[in-house]
C-alpha cells in the first residue's frame, strides 16, 4: 500500500516536538493542539501500516534509500508484531494525552509546552524502537525514550520526584550501556548492524557457538532486563512511576517496560534466532525460574502496599515476570502468550493508571483507604477500574484472561509447571488485592463512624471526573473487552510472524 | 601476559567499566555517581574505537579529491583512455589500509548521548540539592524518612 506509512507514523511526533517548543515561546495554549494533531496523525499512520502489513506481511523502508550494502544504512522494518506495537503505542499516547490536557495545568504549572515537547519525543522514540531493523539505531531510540522519560519524571512537583528520577537515570544508563556493549560484540563478529543481516551471517557462518555471540546476547539480555524492571533489577520502577506526574505515568507505565520486553523478544526471534536462543543456549529453565521469582516477588510486594499507585507498580513487576517467563518457555504458545500479554498488559495498565490518577485527583491522596464509597460517588470511573482489575485478575471476557490462557497453555506444553503455579497464585493474589479495594469502595461508608447503620441511606452526590479524564479511561476499559473478544484474531495475526520461525520444533 | 599486551585496549576498557559501575552503584555522593556514569560511558567509547583500529592503517579518507582536481587542471584531451585507467587504479582501495570508520561514527552518536545524559543528571542533581540541601544519598534518605513518619 502506501510506501511511506512508516515515516507518516514516526515523523509527526518528532517534528511536532520542535513545533511545540516554538509554539510554547509564542502562544503556549497552541502547544496542545499541535501535540494532539501530531499523535492523531501518527495513529492514522500506524493504522495504515497495520493494513499494509496485513496485506504484504511486512513493511520495509530504507532511510535515504540506502539499501546496499546492508548493515550500514538504516532500515525500518515492521512485521505483524511490531505493527500491533505501533498501534498500541499511538493509541496509549493519544488517550493519555487527552487525560493530560485537563490535568497538566495542576501538575506542571507553566511548563505545559515543555511537557508536550518531551511527551512527543518520547512517543516518537518508542515508535522508533518498534520500527527499526538496525541494532545501533535501536540504541539511539532507546536513549531518546530514556532521556525524555527521565526529564518527564523529574518534572513531578512532589519532593521525591527528582530523587526517583535520579535513580532512574543511573539504572537506565546502565541498561542502555549494556545493550550498546552487546551491539559492539555483535558488530565485532558479524560486521553488520542490520538485524536481518546479523541473523543471516550467524546462520551462514555457523556462529552459534562463537563465544563473542554468546557474550553479545548476555550483554543485550542484561541491558533489556534492567530496562524492563525484571525483578532483582526492578528497584527503580516503583518509586519512579509513583512519584512521577500522573500525566507522565500514564504514558510511561503502560509502554516503557512493554517496549523493553518487545526488544528482548525481537532480539531473540529476529537477531539471534530461535535456534541459537532455545537450542544452543539451554537457558530456558533458569530464565523461567527467574521469572517465577519475579512474579512471586512482585505479588508479595504488592500485598504490602497501602498506596494504590505503588501497588500497581508492584503488579507491573509481576507482569514483566509473566512476559519474560512466557517468552522463555521455548514454545509457540508461550511466545504468543507473551506477545499478546504485551498488548493486554499495556491496555490494562493504562486503564488502571488512568483510574488511579482520577482517584488521586479527587481525593488528594493515593491511599487505598480513601476510596470509601467510590461506587456511589464515581460510578463510571469505578466501573472502568473494576474492568481493569478483572483483566488483571483474569476474568473471562477481558483480555487478561486470554493472555494468561495462552501462557498457561505454553507452560503446560513445555512442562514448566512451576511457571503455571506461579501464574495461578499471582492471579489469586491479584484477586485478593483488588477485592480488598472493591470492598472498601463498595461497602465502605462515607460517614466517618463505622456503626452508622441508621444513616446509611443518606444522599450521596455523584461527583464524576471531568470528561477529559473520564473519556480516555472508558475507552481504555472498553478496549480491554474488545482485545479479549478478538483474542484469537490477534493471536493468529501474531502467529503469521511466529509460525515460520517454528519455535520449539513444531509451529 | 601476551594476551594482556595484545588486547591492552580491551583490558583497559573492562577495568574502566568496572570502576565506573562500582562508582555508580556503591558511592553515596550523587555527583560521584555521575562521574562513575561518565567513566562507564567512556569505557564503552574506548571499546568501540578499538574495534575499528587495524595495524598499520591510516585515517579512512580516500585521496580522491586531489586526483579529481588534478584531472581538471590537466588540459590533455588526447590521452583520455590512459587517464581513465590511471583513475581506476587510484580507485582500487585496499580496505586493510584504512581504519574502519563505522564504529567511530557510531561513537559520535554515543558521545552526544553521553553528554545529554550527564547534563540531565547534573540538572536533576541540582533540583535535588535545592529540595533537600544535600547531595549525599544517606542524608537525603534520612530526610525523606523523617518527613514520612
Amino acid at each position: 500500500m502506501f510506501e511511506h506509512s512508516l515515516m507518516l507514523t514516526i515523523l509527526p511526533p518528532i517534528f511536532a516536538s520542535l513545533v511545540a517548543t516554538l509554539m510554547g515561546l509564542w502562544k503556549p495554549r497552541f502547544a496542545l493542539p499541535v501535540a494532539l494533531g501530531a499523535i492523531g496523525f501518527s495513529m492514522f499512520g500506524s493504522i495504515i501500516t497495520l493494513a499494509s502489513v496485513t496485506q504484504d506481511g511486512f513493511v520495509q523502508y530504507f532511510l535515504g534509500n540506502w539499501s546496499e550494502p546492508r548493515g550500514i544504512g538504516i532500515e525500518f522494518r515492521v512485521d505483524h508484531i511490531s505493527a500491533l506495537m505501533l498501534v498500541l503505542i499511538t493509541s496509549v499516547a493519544f488517550l493519555s494525552l487527552i487525560y493530560a490536557s485537563g490535568k497538566l495545568k495542576e501538575e506542571v504549572p507553566g511548563k505545559e509546552p515543555l511537557f508536550y515537547t518531551l511527551y512527543l519525543l518520547l512517543t516518537g522514540g518508542l515508535l522508533g524502537i518498534c520500527m527499526t531493523a538496525d541494532a545501533f539505531n535501536l540504541y539511539v531510540m532507546l536513549e531518546i525514550t530514556s532521556l525524555t522519560s527521565y526529564a518527564l519524571v523529574a518534572m513531578g512537583s512532589g519532593r521525591r520526584a527528582a530523587f526517583s528520577a535520579y535513580h532512574y537515570v543511573i539504572m537506565g544508563t546502565i541498561g542502555a550501556s549494556f545493550y550498546l556493549l552487546g551491539v559492539g560484540y555483535l558488530y565485532i563478529r558479524t560486521g553488520s548492524l542490520n538485524m536481518m543481516d546479523i541473523n543471516r551471517i550467524i546462520l551462514e557462518q555457523g556462529l552459534q557457538q562463537s563465544p563473542t555471540i554468546i557474550v553479545a546476547f548476555i550483554m543485550i539480555l542484561i541491558g533489556m532486563l534492567v530496562k524492563m524492571a525484571f525483578f532483582p533489577l526492578s528497584g527503580w520502577l516503583t518509586n519512579t512511576y509513583t512519584h512521577a506526574p500522573s500525566c507522565t505515568g500514564n504514558l510511561a507505565a503502560p509502554l516503557m517496560t512493554k517496549v523493553s520486553v518487545y526488544v528482548m523478544v525481537r532480539m531473540m526471534l529476529t537477531v539471534f534466532g530461535v535456534d541459537f536462543v532455545f537450542d544452543e543456549l539451554v537457558w530456558s529453565p533458569i530464565m523461567v525460574w527467574l521469572a517465577v521469582i519475579a512474579i512471586g516477588a512482585g505479588s508479595i510486594m504488592a500485598l504490602a502496599q497501602t498506596d494504590l499507585k505503588r501497588m500497581l507498580c508492584c503488579l507491573i513487576i509481576a507482569e514483566v515476570g509473566y512476559m519474560v517467563g512466557g517468552a522463555w518457555l521455548a514454545n509457540h504458545h508461550g511466545m504468543t502468550g507473551a506477545i499478546f500479554h504485551i498488548f493486554s498488559d499495556g491496555a490494562m495498565t493504562l486503564c488502571l493508571f488512568l483510574a488511579a490518577g482520577i482517584f488521586f485527583h479527587k481525593n488528594g491522596t493515593g491511599d487505598i483507604g480513601a476510596l470509601k464509597g467510590m461506587y456511589q460517588r464515581m460510578p463510571l470511573t469505578m466501573g472502568a477500574f473494576t474492568l481493569g482489575a478483572f483483566s488483571m485478575i483474569g476474568v473471562p471476557p477481558t483480555c487478561g484472561f486470554f493472555s494468561k490462557f495462552y501462557l498457561i497453555r505454553g507452560g503446560l506444553e513445555s512442562g514448566h509447571y512451576e511457571y503455571v503455579v506461579a501464574l495461578l497464585l499471582s492471579s489469586l493474589v491479584n484477586a485478593i488485592l483488588f477485592f480488598r479495594i472493591f470492598e472498601t469502595a463498595y461497602f465502605g461508608d462515607l460517614s466517618h463512624d463505622d456503626h452508622g447503620h441508621a444513616h446509611h441511606h443518606e444522599e450521596v452526590e455523584v461527583d464524576e471526573a471531568p470528561p477529559t479524564m473520564l473519556a480516555p479511561l472508558i475507552v481504555a476499559a472498553v478496549s480491554l473487552v474488545i482485545l479479549g473478544l478478538y483474542n484469537s484474531a490477534i493471536a493468529s495475526f501474531i502467529g503469521k510472524t511466529l509460525t515460520p520461525l517454528a519455535i520449539g520444533g513444531a509451529g | 601476559m601476551d594476551l594482556l599486551i595484545d588486547r591492552f585496549n580491551y583490558v583497559a576498557y573492562v577495568i574502566l567499566m568496572m570502576i565506573g559501575l562500582h562508582a555508580m552503584i556503591v558511592k553515596k555522593n550523587l555527583i560521584k555517581k555521575l562521574i562513575g556514569m561518565s567513566i562507564f560511558q567512556t569505557a564503552i567509547i574506548l571499546f568501540f574505537v578499538s574495534i575499528g583500529v587495524k595495524e598499520g592503517s591510516t585515517i579512512p579518507i580516500a585521496a580522491h579529491h586531489d586526483d579529481h582536481a588534478a584531472k581538471h587542471a590537466a588540459p590533455a584531451h588526447d590521452d583520455h583512455h590512459g587517464e581513465k585507467k590511471h583513475h581506476e587504479e587510484l580507485h582500487a582501495i585496499d580496505p586493510d589500509d584504512f581504519a574502519n570508520p563505522l564504529p567511530h561514527v557510531l561513537m559520535l552518536t554515543a558521545i552526544v548521548v553521553g553528554v545529554a545524559t550527564l547534563g540531565l543528571g547534573l540538572a536533576i542533581t541540582q533540583k535535588i540539592y535545592r529540595q533537600y540541601g544535600s547531595i549525599e544519598e544517606d542524608e537525603i534518605l534520612e530526610k525523606i524518612r523523617s518527613k514520612d513518619v
